[in-house]
This record gives C-alpha cells, structure tokens and sequence, in this order.
C-alpha cells in the first residue's frame, strides 16, 4: 500500500515538485516579510507651526524608524480621509500656536490620531512617541532653551494619543471581519478549484466538451452556485460578529454587501483559473494551499500590512484579500463611505477581470 | 457543405509523447452508413474518433465531418454529431432525468421536455427516471449514454464501444436502431470489439498501432488477402495446432472452441497439407469461406511482422 502510494506520488511529478517546493519558497518569502514589530507607518502631519522645533521633532519621528512622514496630505479633512481608508495609520496635529506657547511653559499638546483599528501595529508606534518627545527636545533645548530639557521639570509638552475606531484596543474588533475574509477565500477557492478537476477525474469533462458549449459559459456555471454560497456564508459570519463577539457595525449593510459579492466573484474566478489549470484534485488543493498562505500572511490579516517590507507589499496588493480586509473593517469599524471604499473597489474589479481572461485562457478546449 | 461524404478525413496523425498512436489514417464514412471500426486494444479507434468530433488536435492532416473542417469548425461539429464515449462519462450525481435534461440543455434543444420524456421512454425508463445513474448497471449507463447522445438527433454518430458490456437482446435492439437510423440517412462510426456487429456494418475498418490496415465490406475485406480457410473439427486441437502450424503452406491457425481454423495464401499447399494430417484420424475437415475474425488475425500478425511492434 506505501509502496502504491510513493509510486503514484513519484508519477506525478508536478504534484511532488509542489510538495517539495512550495513549502520552501514560501518558508523564505514569509520568514523575511513578517514583521510583528511593524515600522515605517505611513504618516501624515498637519502643520501650522512650522517651526525648528516642529520640524525636529517630525524628523526624530522619522528617525525612530516607526513612522514614515508622507506629505500627501496636508489639510485636516484629506488627512482624516487618509485613515478611513486606511491609506494612512497616524496623522499628527500640530497646533498653529505650539512653538510660542511652548516657549512660554505654557505646555501644549500635539495631537496624533492612530488607526487603532489594529491595536498591534498601532501600540509600538504609540508606545514610541514619549521617547521621541525626549529626544527632539535634547537637540533643541539648548542655550536659553535649556531649561526645557531638564529632567526634574515638568514635561514642556504633551503628545495625545486619539485611538481612532477602535478606542479601547479590543483586536477581536479587527480580527473578526478580516476572519470574513479569510474564510471565504479559502471556501470560494477551494470549491470552485475543485469543479473542473472533478470532471476530468471523473470523466464527465470528455463528454462536457463534446457538446457546444463555450468555455465562459461552462465557467459561469460552476461559479453561480458559489455566489450564494459565498453570501450566505457573508450573513453568517456578520451575524456571528455583531451578536457574538459584539464587534460595532457602524457602516451600511448595502456596501458591506457589495464588497463581499466582489471579493466572493474574484475568489470564484481564482478559484477556477487554477481548476483549469490543475490535472487533478491534488494540484488543485496544492495550488489552493500555495494562493491561501500569502493571503494570510501579507494582507495585514495577522501582520499590520504597512509593516511588510515594501516587495511584501507590492505582493500583498496584488491579493483581493488585502482590499477586503480594507474594505470589511472600515465598514465595520469606520463606518465608511461609497467614496472610502472606491479605492479598494476598483483594484478587486481589475483582479477578477485579469483572473477570469487567464482562466478562458487556460481552459482547455481538448484532451491534448 | 459537400454532401460526398458525412466522414472524410485524409493522413491523420497523433503522437502522445514518443508514442505514434495514429498513423497515416485516411478514411471516408458516406451518409446513411453504418461504419465498423474494428482494431485491438491500444489501436488507437478512441484517438481517432476523437480527433474527428474536435477533442484531440491532430499533429498532421485533414479533414471534414459533414463538410465541416475537423480542425476549424469543431464547434458546428460538435452541434450536430453525437459522440459516445467509450469511459461512461454521465453525471454519475444526477439521476436519469436531469442527465437527459442537462444534454437537452446544452444543445438548446426547443421541446426540451418532450425530448427527454421520448428518450426516457424509449429506454423503457419513466419509471425510474428519478434514480441517480451513479446506482445503474454497467449495461443501463451504457444505454442511457446512447440515448443521451442521440436526444439532439444527430446527423453523424461517433459510437465508441457502444455495447461494451450490453446484454444480448438489448445488442440486438440497439443494432436494429442504428439500421434505422441509417435508413433515416443519418451516418454511424461505430467502433467495436464484436464480430458479430462487424458483420451488420456496411463497412468496415480496421486498425492495429495507428495504421488502417484495411478498408471495405466485411466479405472485400475477407477476401482482400486472397485467405483461404479450412475448419478442422474434433478435439484435442490445441496439440494439432501445434502440428499443422509448422506444415508447408498454413500461415495461421485459431482454435474456435471445437473447431480449429487454419489459413493460408497457397491454397492448393494448405490443402494438401491438411488432407495429409486428418487422413486416418478422427478429425473432420472442412473447407470455409474465410470469416473476418480470421482475416482480422492476420492482419494483426502481419501488423506485428511488418513493424517489429507487439501488441500491448
Ligand atoms: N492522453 C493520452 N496520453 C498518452 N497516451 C495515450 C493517451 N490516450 C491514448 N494514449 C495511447 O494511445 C494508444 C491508443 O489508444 P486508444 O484509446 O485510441 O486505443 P483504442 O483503440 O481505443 O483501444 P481500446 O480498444 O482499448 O479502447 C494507446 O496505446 C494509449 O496508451
Ligand atoms: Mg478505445
């Protein structure tokens, strides 16, 4: 029986290839981007002191190596925007009048708002900026300014820290609807990868493709039953959060529910993409395996997506996962907005369109 | 659309990997025949009939299907030619019904129900029609597949192995149906290992390791070689065989359970020889015309001669 099983195995040299390789390749490419100590946050400051001091303590933000300064956005508004959208992680205020009410001892506050929806990635910046305080303050406070710097007065200035959408740190709030996503990618691609491999398996594929029909269509076949399927599995897990794990919704259903049937379609074009590419059943789980694991590890479900390296990230913006999980927690937790999501939207369109031309593409016609 | 011929494909070759699989093929089917196509295992009849409904591309050569090129115009092929698959290939999760209403389905056929009733009826099924195929006899899927590749009513039937596996009197139905069909102008590939349907095709072709060895009505193609046959009857025969094979003119003996038929191309040698050995023994011969099962067997052993191959 061993022996049966090992000489098949050998046989199928793409599968063996498979089982050998992969769980390397992706050993080197996680083991290098995981990152749970996330640094080089995306960060935009709102400045209307633009002072030495202010301008200091930016750039020992920068230093710290926790934040990336990024000046695409410079007015409150575009800013606050930014973090619904999750395009950016922090955003620092800094009142017009800091400098001058600084050199008074009056004791003035900046303020940095943080995207707490992901309390990990959040906390070690946040845990950071006290002592960032302390070193701008080193460099600056010198000559008259000296007294600024000592150690036994009281602090010159304070940095307040809003946590933004999830106030109280809870990562059940975060974890749960990037669970959504999670679960319907692996579902949606798994059983779409298996139908066509199931019909050459069992034969039936000989006989599908002796009668007139066109690849597309023998495609939106095997998908639409998927759809449901994916839907109801959307209502389930919602329901499951919002009376469950209590996870705030304060977004509108008709959204959430349009970026899941978009994100459920483009995992079903996944899906059967690699079911015509797959010979058989066992590559078709392989290939499912070897698309499941870099959409658990480098769309930010686990690890916070800015804290990837950037080749990590250009990778993980090539995954639909990455834009649901955008999408699903700023509904959730952001309460967002046609014009919030549309930047997730579109890039999920291109996705299951370039998929699904492959997948025609791939579909084999005959027996060859 | 050329009415010439409902089959006519000229040089077909496949190669799978290093393996010639067809050779050479060229072979023409008229309307409203019924065509044999006989060869052993491994001849290559499935890649051939494949490559003429579009699901294998030839590596070389052409041809038409009711005037349709075999490599262009697969898909108006595939609309009006039924094509049976020698592997049960219906959906085994699906009962009776639903499998005929798919096919109905995927050929866009417009009294659909009416269709499907007739097919269920036809097969003696309404009854049953709700019982998944997957729990069928290997007879009853085979029947069901035939039915189902002839509900959009096809011009041209590619049958591979249709009765493989079907009892006796549902053979003889199934042979009475295709005749009227055939009268009906609709034209019939049928590929089988049975010599008793060889003898009710109109033609017939036969095919060892991808090469068309012969072509023709069943008694051109016995006669082609210019066999003559003797049957010995009697018992202990496989010792004679043995004896008679070595006698200067016989090419070729077959035991046929207790008849032993000997062939050769030098009649007058293969008669002496044989009156020589029965002469004084309880053995009877007999002379025969030369059937196809004897014709068939040499065209192998000379197959095997010619291009050193054994058969697999
Ligand atoms: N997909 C394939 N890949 C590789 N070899 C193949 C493939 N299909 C068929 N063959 C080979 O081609 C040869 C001819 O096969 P084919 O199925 O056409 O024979 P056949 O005449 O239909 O035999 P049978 O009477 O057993 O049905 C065989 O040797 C077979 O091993
Ligand atoms: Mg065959």
């Amino acid at each position: 029986m061993v022996r049966k099983e090992f000489l098949q195995l050998r046989r199928d040299r793409i599968s063996l290839a498979m089982v050998v390789g992969i769980p390397f390749v992706q050993l080197i490419l996680f083991g290098y981007a995981i990152n749970t100590d996330p640094k080089q946050m995306v960060t935009a400051v709102i400045s209307s002191d633009h002072s030495e001091f202010t301008r200091s303590f930016v750039s020992a933000m920068q230093q710290s190596d926790y934040f990336r300064v990024v000046n695409k956005w410079t007015d409150e508004e575009s800013a606050r925007a930014a973090l619904r959208r999750g395009e950016a992680m922090f955003v620092l205020n800094i009142p017009p009048d800091f400098t001058r009410r600084l050199l008074r001892g009056e004791r003035p506050a900046l303020l940095l708002e943080a995207d707490a929806t992901d309390p990990v990635a959040a906390g070690a910046a946040v845990g950071a900026i006290e002592q960032i305080a302390q070193s701008a303050l080193k460099k600056d406070a010198v000559g008259a300014l000296s007294y600024l710097a000592e150690p036994e007065s009281q602090k010159p200035f304070q940095v307040h820290v809003h946590r933004l959408f999830n106030p109280d740190s809870i990562s059940r709030n975060n974890i749960v609807p990037g669970l959504m996503g999670m679960i319907l990618t692996l579902m949606m691609v798994l059983l779409t990868g298996l139908a066509m491999t199931r019909e050459r398996e069992r034969g039936t594929m000989e006989n599908l493709l002796a009668m007139p029909v066109r690849p597309l269509e023998v495609m939106a076949g095997k998908v639409a039953p998927y759809i449901a399927v994916g839907l109801i599995q959307v209502t389930l897990i919602l329901l499951a959060a919002i009376f469950i794990f209590r996870v705030p919704f304060l977004g509108s259903l008709v959204w959430l529910y349009v970026s899941a049937l978009l994100f459920v379609a483009a995992n079903l074009t996944v899906g059967i993409m690699l079911s015509s590419l797959a010979r058989n059943q066992l590559q078709a789980m392989q290939m499912t395996v070897f698309f499941f694991l870099p959409n658990l590890m480098l769309s930010g479900f686990i690890f916070p997506f800015q804290g990837m390296p950037g080749w990590a990230q250009a990778i993980g913006r090539a995954l639909p996962l990455t834009y649901f999980l955008r999408l699903v927690r700023g509904i959730f937790l952001k309460g967002s907005e046609a014009a919030d999501i549309w930047p997730s939207i579109w890039p999920l369109l291109v996705f299951m369109v370039v998929i699904m031309t492959f997948a025609v593409k791939f579909y084999r016609k005959t027996l060859d | 659309m050329s009415t010439d011929f409902a089959i006519d494909v000229r040089n077909l070759n496949k190669r799978f990997g290093d393996k010639h699989v067809v050779r050479d093929l060229s072979l023409q089917v008229r309307p409203g025949e019924i065509f044999g196509f006989l060869g052993p295992n491994g001849s290559g009849k499935t890649t051939t009939i494949r490559m003429m409904c579009g699901l294998l591309t030839p590596d070389s050569g052409s041809g038409t299907c009711l005037g349709y090129d075999i490599l262009r115009d697969s898909a108006k092929i595939k609309r009006q030619v039924g094509y049976m698959t020698q592997r049960f290939s219906y959906w085994d999760d699906l009962n009776i019904r639903e499998n005929l209403d798919f096919v109905a389905r995927m050929y866009g056929l417009p009294n659909r129900r009416a269709a499907v009733d007739q097919a269920l009826e036809g097969l003696g099924l309404t009854a049953r029609a709700k019982q998944l195929v997957g729990t069928l006899s290997g007879g009853w899927k085979q029947r069901i597949a035939l039915a189902a590749c002839m509900l959009h009513e096809p011009k041209l039937l590619l049958l591979d192995e249709p009765t493989a596996g079907v009892d006796p009197s549902a053979r003889r139905d199934f042979w009475e149906e295709l005749h009227r069909l055939s009268a009906l102008g609709i034209s019939v590939l049928v590929s089988t290992h049975y010599m008793d349907e060889a003898e009710r095709c109109h033609k017939l072709a036969y095919i060892a390791h991808g090469e068309l060895l012969a072509q023709g009505k069943a008694r051109e193609i016995a006669r082609q070689e210019g066999l003559s046959t003797w049957a010995i009857h009697g018992d202990a025969l496989d010792q004679l065989s043995k004896k008679v094979k070595a006698l200067p003119g016989v090419e070729q003996t077959v035991v046929f359970g207790t008849t032993l038929h000997v062939s050769g191309r030098d009649a007058e040698a293969l008669e002496k020889s044989l009156r020589a050995v029965v002469a004084g023994t309880r053995w009877r011969l007999e002379a025969m015309e030369t059937g196809l099962e004897d014709a068939f067997i040499y065209f192998m052993s000379r197959a095997v001669d010619r291009t050193g191959f054994r058969n697999e």
